[in-house]
């Protein structure tokens, strides 16, 4: 049976080095079952994130060859194996164990996003009356599994780490789905400006390449949402009406 | 005590699954302290790979639906072993909890005129699935949990339990670790519901996550309280077969509401040649009937691809069996031959199924607008669990609740597909419900230092040990022993050499050992693990040595048919003085007889 090589990070908080591991591979393997077949038969203690292996979870993000990625949708049959396939963890966050890192961050900045407010309901009993199309709109946000590969290859916070100035790519997704919700009343404009940081996004499509449900996230979520800021802020006519009427800026 | 991380909260939820959230929105909501513990990151819980839908009888796509008609199709999908109060229940307040997910933000698919859209399922006899094309279980999952995250819940992600805590009779709390750092934490709690999930991961083929090791049932039963109904473990008819890593992963059975058709490889549509009685008057005789059922025509009925689970699991298993399976031993589901009937044929099956059509492209090279899959029958779900109280779903230890895939009682005998994202939803929340009830009227109970060293000592033995046998080798061989002696078909030899086999795995899991430091550490929680799959599968093989007859899931070469005996009762685990498990036969209460004249009249 064909063998091939994962280079994969060990360590912990950061301090670590890549070690080689050699491992049998068949037909149709993923990443994941090669880290999990290195786990089972020569590092018991390597750390690594799972759940579904299906895709549909967003846990075993990683990167390979570079390359954020999802470990259970990473067929080997797509990566050269004649030379060691590197496997390490995402690089925007802090490093915990081997290819796992803290993404609690995340949580956190979900919470801060005003929630979901819907409109009084449609009819007597409590339910409302929506268009398939309506749904349709905000069903593509709505497929996110939060893997946070979009928030790993974000120059914004990859990069210049300003976790606290912007919410990132999954987090504007979130947003353009609660604003763009057929039933939301709320109103998020004035955070997305300001202690959201939209501005810092400068559109260059990054999270989009990136996402495994294939979420036009730049074209479909944020630019959308700059236009309400733009709208709302910085056209002269809605200035003047803001001053007028006095309304949060 | 002073040693350990200690939290204290009015109700403990032990799971963040679909049950599990649930139970923490409607106890958080009531204005008590809640703590929900949960193995993995919250929103990856097992829900998330729910594909076809919520069962409610809202009747918003056929208004012949009604909560009686839902209460006789599950309580028949069961085999009439269900508990029928909590059918009763679950059909009843369904659809209040479908609605209260759109309230808090949830999107479903619509009718045209912009109610929520109902899909056919197996077994139910009307449209009735709430969905969100198919991955409806992701999106109530992200609806409880962005709901629950403003509600002040205290989350704690990657924390085990390891060992329940009693006060005398009733519950103290409990005990276990975060993975993070391996430091050990102990939660005082009034109240504790359980919502763990099932046992998939006792099994070799199986589509549920690393976190199916059935930690609440086996915590529950060495914490005093029954288990009932163990012998039922659902074998999910599709599941994907080639390549062979990507084995077990689930195949919607939305595939066969939308038209999909099963094949043997002569290319012959094998459903039809065996359908049970019990459904003979609900089901297609032709395949043009079939699929003018599937397309909304009411006055078709339901072709036989949609029968129960079990049924159409055994009817692939004896295809292949008898030789005229696809090439990797499973037969094929075809969603492609509908192009001779729509004319937008791949667009349509892209939209009604776009995360099959995703899994299939990217781990199969398949593409399932264009060709056949190649499937087979995968371990699923299980029916059987904490035996628990129907209305406050509290066990027998006071305090102790259940609700979800570990609790026992709705689904009786087999499990219909839909019931379960239904089933978490409605007794997720009487039990979050009556969790607040039981911990208003109690006051926090004291724990036993004794009982809290050993579970530590207990817990870290595995870094003690210099064995060589490690701990993913056990559950390698413990998900053989369980795939090919306790599985889709069984029989009393082979039961009984998997009791001897799974005796053999409790020695060796005593000696296995844990590499490295206790950090984040999978072979050291894969060993600890390993109890509970053990408890779990010898009371799985014992209560289905003792059911002698075949019924729903539970089917024995040696007892091939129904025995109106065995549908008197159900089978009850408890832990003996000795530490050995003792079955009981518990007679089903009789039913009541406005539910005994619904069922009659559903016939």
């Amino acid at each position: 049976m064909a063998t091939a090589t994962f280079r994969i990070w060990r360590g912990e908080k950061g301090q670590g080095k890549f070690l080689d591991y050699t491992t049998e591979v068949s037909g149709g393997m993923v990443v994941l079952d090669a880290v999990h077949q290195i786990q089972a038969e020569q590092a018991g203690d390597l750390a690594v994130r799972w759940n579904c292996k299906a895709g549909k979870c967003g846990s075993c993000s990683a990167e390979i060859n570079g390359m954020p990625k999802l470990m259970c949708m990473t067929r080997l049959n797509t990566i050269p194996l004649d030379k060691p396939v590197t496997v390490e963890p995402m690089k925007a966050f802090p490093h915990m164990k081997d290819l796992v890192t803290d993404v609690s961050w995340n949580y956190e900045v979900k919470k801060r996003i005003p929630k979901f407010k819907p409109r009084k309901p449609d009819a007597e009993d409590g339910t409302w009356r929506i268009a398939q199309e309506d749904v349709e709109r905000v069903q593509e946000f709505r497929k996110c599994i939060e893997c946070y590969l979009c928030q790993d290859v974000c120059h914004v916070l990859r990069d210049h780490q300003m976790h606290d100035q912007f919410i990132g790519p999954r987090f504007l997704t979130y947003a353009a789905a609660l604003e763009m919700h057929p039933l939301d009343v709320e109103d998020r404009v004035p955070e997305l400006r300001k202690e959201f940081g939209i501005g810092l996004c400068n559109i260059t499509k990054c999270c989009t390449k990136v996402c495994p449900e294939s979420i036009t996230i730049t074209d479909n979520a944020i630019i959308p949402l700059k236009e309400r800021v733009v709208d709302r802020f910085f056209d002269p006519v809605s200035k003047m009406f803001r001053i007028f009427s006095n309304s949060k800026t | 005590m002073a040693d350990y991380i200690t939290h204290e909260h009015d109700v403990l939820i032990i799971g963040a699954g679909g049950a599990g959230l649930r139970a923490a929105v409607e106890a958080s909501a009531a204005g008590v302290r809640v703590a929900v513990v949960t193995k993995s990151l919250l929103g990856k819980a097992h829900t998330v790979m729910a594909e076809g839908g919520i069962a409610a009888a809202m009747a918003n796509v056929d208004d012949r639906d009604s909560w009686r008609v839902h209460f006789a199709d599950t309580m028949r999908g069961g085999q009439y072993l269900n508990n029928w109060r909590m059918a009763e229940l679950h059909a009843k307040e369904a659809p209040a909890r479908v609605r209260e997910l759109e309230a808090w933000g949830a999107l479903f698919d619509r009718t045209s005129d912009g109610r929520i859209l109902q899909r056919n399922f197996g077994g139910h006899r009307y449209p009735r699935l709430a969905h969100v094309g198919d991955r409806t279980g992701l999106e109530m999952i992200r609806t409880l949990q962005d709901h629950g995250i403003h509600l002040g819940l205290d989350v704690f992600m990657e924390y085990t339990i390891v060992h329940l805590l009693k006060d005398g009779k009733r519950i103290a709390g409990a005990f276990g670790y975060d993975r993070e750092r391996g430091r050990f934490h102990l939660f005082r709690a009034k109240a504790v519901v359980l919502a763990t999930g099932g046992i998939g991961r006792a099994f070799k083929i199986t589509s549920n996550s690393w976190e199916y090791t059935g930690d609440g049932h086996s915590l529950a039963y060495h914490a005093g309280a029954a288990l009932m109904d163990m012998e039922f473990v659902q074998f999910h008819p599709t599941g994907m077969i080639w390549p062979p890593s990507v084995r077990g992963i689930l195949v919607t059975e939305g595939v066969r509401g939308e038209g999909g058709v099963l094949r043997n490889r002569e290319g012959e549509r094998f459903m039809f040649k065996d359908i049970p009685p019990l459904y003979a008057n609900q089901t297609a005789t032709s395949e043009e009937e079939g699929w003018r059922y599937t397309q909304g025509d009411k006055n078709a009925k339901r072709p036989p691809e949609l029968l129960t689970r079990d049924h159409v699991a055994r009817c692939i298993r004896r295809e292949v069996r008898e030789g005229r399976g696809s090439p990797h031993g499973g037969v094929f589901l075809d969603i492609s031959w509908i192009k001779a009937k729509l004319p937008n044929a791949a667009e349509h099956i892209r939209k009604k199924l776009p995360s099959m059509y995703h899994q299939f492209k990217q781990l199969a090279d398949i593409d399932i607008t264009q060709e056949p899959m190649e499937i087979g029958p995968t371990t699923h779900y299980m029916m059987g669990g904490v035996k628990v109280d129907p209305d406050s779903q509290m066990s027998d230890v006071p305090g102790l609740f259940a609700a979800g895939e570990c609790g026992a009682g709705l689904h009786g005998a087999n499990r219909l597909g839909g019931n379960s994202l239904s089933d978490l939803l409605v007794f997720g929340q009487r039990a979050g419900e009556y969790a607040v009830r039981y911990a208003k009227e109690n006051s926090l109970a004291s724990v036993d230092n004794h009982d809290l060293a050993s579970a530590e000592k207990w817990a870290l033995a595995p870094f003690e040990r210099k064995s060589p046998d490690n701990p993913y080798s056990v559950q390698h061989t413990l998900q053989d022993v369980m795939q090919d002696l306790v599985g889709i078909v069984r029989t009393e030899a082979e039961m009984q050499q998997a009791l001897v086999r799974v005796q053999e795995l409790k020695g060796r899991s005593q000696h296995v050992s844990a590499d490295g430091n206790r950090e984040y550490n999978a072979g050291w929680h894969t060993a600890l693990d390993l109890h509970n799959l053990l408890t779990v599968s010898e009371i799985v093989t014992r209560a289905a040595l003792e059911r002698k007859e075949s019924r729903g899931a539970h089917f024995r070469d040696d007892f091939p048919n129904k025995d109106e005996q065995f549908g008197k009762f159900n089978i009850v685990a408890r832990k003996g003085p000795n530490g050995e498990v003792q079955l009981t036969r518990e007679p089903i209460p009789a039913m009541r007889d406005d539910l005994r004249q619904v069922v009659e009249e559903m016939k």
